[in-house]
């Protein structure tokens, strides 16, 4: 039986009276996170032991986050650098995620990205550090995370994105890194770990980002891209990375600055999106 | 505290300092620095387990202890990445029995099914062992996607046995079963994608798309608000919309659901789609949309699309943006 019913768009997205009072909350508590991160963790806590191992991207996401609320001074800066230099390799050029560990990409490019904060490229051999990514990439265009052989679209933003930083892109083959990105471009218009790989939120900010980095967003089709990422929106404003999943906090990152390479970022609900956030404080 | 070497056991975990085999090893502390940044508080089992980890690793020992001791670690923390480097590094120099460790690593995974190093241990323990590692590797995909039909992981490496090993055989009939659980599972629906269009068994996507056209909108029929579906039509098609316009088994499909649920944005949205490809629209269709625009007064439009797009604006508020831009594009 059709619906005769008016078209009341408000009608369509009718709040509860639980969202209107989380609403009321509105604010980022800065003083908090900043505490939260400058005060060592004396808990002995499992979650503290198992993360061990990545220590370097944990200080990146801890000093970015200082540095967007205006308090990096709060940590001590030749400390910092000791410490991320303390996890180099000489002998390969790359990173371990913490004193004693094994050379990563993804370790590479937390440690070039906490000294960028810090502005103390300086202390680098940025063509030792160059050359131990160069020698990760494989014949197909794609990355190695790190002599095992791992492969992932992931570590082709991170390879490129370290070399960008370090102004030698032009070290690996581009063209290649390139053709392999757009090999794992699906039908919907997103981006898989692998060619053939489902897109995926995470996956897609990485893509876009080495695309966007090496001047190839001419790839995409951003309308196209664009309607998948703003279909991430679910009814409670956050957004998922998938089809059919659920909203995560996480996804506001890979979504949302994917949009925002792609100048599609109006095509979500941007005051939705910041409740959800701020109902995940 | 799990046990190590893979076994079972019941048996009651000693601490290394407590080994006979270790009795020699003296254990290296972490090198933390002065002021750690992020810093981390360790508990004891993992503090001793480690320190002697550490000695293993510095002195570049390969022996059947130093494999032990890494699956004591391993059980610790499966995401330490420089354990599973240096297990590996004494599996080869020990030319260590590969189904043993691939029934080792297959327990972690089981209990840690997004844990990155594990699925990499798995892929580098199945290409060393070959195709005859195919078929378990199918199974063990098969049991984690049981606990979770959307692991991202699993499918990757589900992907790659396929391509790299074989097994195509039962594939489709393994998305059916999964669509039949779930259909609401882009994951599977990929799968189907990739089965139908790279399976060396089936013939392609060119003969495969009939029968796939009638599967996919029975299954948009039994449930229209169904993202993946909508999404996996279009890749039937590729990039020939005018085979997709002249399919009338889908403007049907779309008009079938618009008169149960004029709201399904789905539905509008790829009728929307088919009208800018040039989807000639029949009577029916046109009454259709005029019977959705005659509930709100304010909406009369003379293009069918654009008055499609309007509708689309007011059901689907949260991307009101992106419909008055697709607006925009019709002008032409």
């Amino acid at each position: 039986e059709k619906s005769t019913a008016v078209v009341d768009g408000a009608s369509l997205t009718k709040r509860s009276e639980e969202e209107e009072a989380m609403g009321e909350q509105g604010e980022l508590a800065a003083e908090k996170h900043v505490r939260y991160i400058v005060t060592a963790e004396k808990k002995d806590s499992f979650e503290s032991l198992v993360m061990e191992h990545l220590r370097a991207s944990g200080a990146y996401w801890g000093l970015t986050t200082l540095d967007l609320l205006h308090k990096l001074h709060a940590v001590d800066a030749a400390e910092v650098v000791d410490w991320i230099m303390s996890c180099y390799h000489p002998e390969s050029g790359g990173f371990g995620g913490n004193v004693g560990h094994d050379p990563h990409v993804l370790y590479t490019l937390s440690a070039v990205q906490v000294l960028c904060l810090f502005d103390r490229l300086d202390v680098l051999d940025a063509d030792k550090i160059a050359d131990y990514i160069t020698g990760l990439q494989n014949e197909d265009g794609s990355f190695s995370g790190d002599i095992w052989g791992e492969v992932d679209t992931r570590f082709s933003y991170i390879s490129i994105c370290t070399l960008s930083l370090l102004h030698r892109l032009h070290k690996i083959n581009v063209e290649k890194a390139v053709e392999y990105i757009v090999s794992c471009k699906n039908l919907d218009g997103g981006f898989g770990a692998m060619p053939g790989g489902e897109s995926h939120a995470g996956q897609i900010f990485c893509c876009v980002g080495a695309l966007a980095i090496t001047g190839s967003l001419h790839h995409i089709d951003r309308d196209l891209l664009g309607w998948w990422l703003c279909e991430r929106q679910c009814r409670d404003g956050g957004l998922n990375g998938r089809p059919e999943k659920l909203a995560d906090v996480c996804y506001s990152w890979w979504v949302l600055s994917s949009l925002i390479i792609i100048d599609r970022v109006h095509w979500i609900d941007k005051e939705k999106l910041a409740k959800f956030i701020l109902n995940c404080q | 505290m799990g046990s190590s070497s893979g076994e079972e056991g019941e048996e009651e975990w000693v601490p290394p300092s407590r080994r006979p085999e270790l009795a020699d090893v003296a254990p290296l502390p972490q090198a933390d620095g002065p002021c750690p940044v992020v810093s981390i508080a360790y508990r004891g089992d993992f503090h001793e387990v480690m320190d002697y980890f550490r000695a293993l690793y510095a002195a570049g020992e390969r022996s059947p202890r130093a494999l032990r001791l890494t699956a004591d670690a391993i059980h610790l923390n499966p995401g330490n990445y420089t354990v599973w480097h240096f297990r590996r590094v004494v599996l080869e120099a020990l030319d260590a029995d590969l189904l043993l460790e691939m029934h080792f690593v297959d327990q972690i995974a089981e209990s840690n099914p997004k844990n990155y190093q594990v699925w990499h241990h798995k892929r580098w323990l199945a290409e060393k062992i070959g195709p005859d590692a195919a078929n378990s590797e199918h199974d063990f995909t098969r049991k984690i996607l049981a606990m979770d039909a959307k692991n991202y992981h699993a499918w990757s490496h589900r992907q790659w046995v396929l391509q790299a090993l074989g097994g195509w055989e039962s594939e489709l009939q393994y998305c059916n079963q999964l669509l039949e659980e779930d259909v609401f599972n882009n994951s599977a629906w990929n799968q189907r994608y990739l089965v139908v269009t790279r399976s060396p068994i089936l013939g392609g996507l060119a003969a495969m798309r009939d029968s796939e056209v009638d599967y996919t909108v029975e299954a948009i029929m039994v449930n229209p608000q169904n993202e993946s579906p909508w999404r996996y039509l279009r890749g039937l098609y590729k990039d020939d919309n005018n085979l997709l316009v002249a399919d009338n088994r889908i403007s049907d499909a779309c008009l079938k659901v618009l008169n149960k649920d004029w709201t399904c944005v789905f539905a509008l949205s790829f009728l929307l789609d088919l009208l800018r490809m040039g989807l000639q629209p029949s009577d029916e269709l046109k009454g259709t949309i005029e019977a959705m625009e005659n509930s709100d007064p304010e909406t009369g439009h003379a293009d069918i699309a654009v008055a499609v797009c309007s509708i689309l604006q007011k059901c689907d508020p949260l991307r009101i943006n992106y419909w008055s831009w697709y607006q925009t594009t019709l002008s032409s």
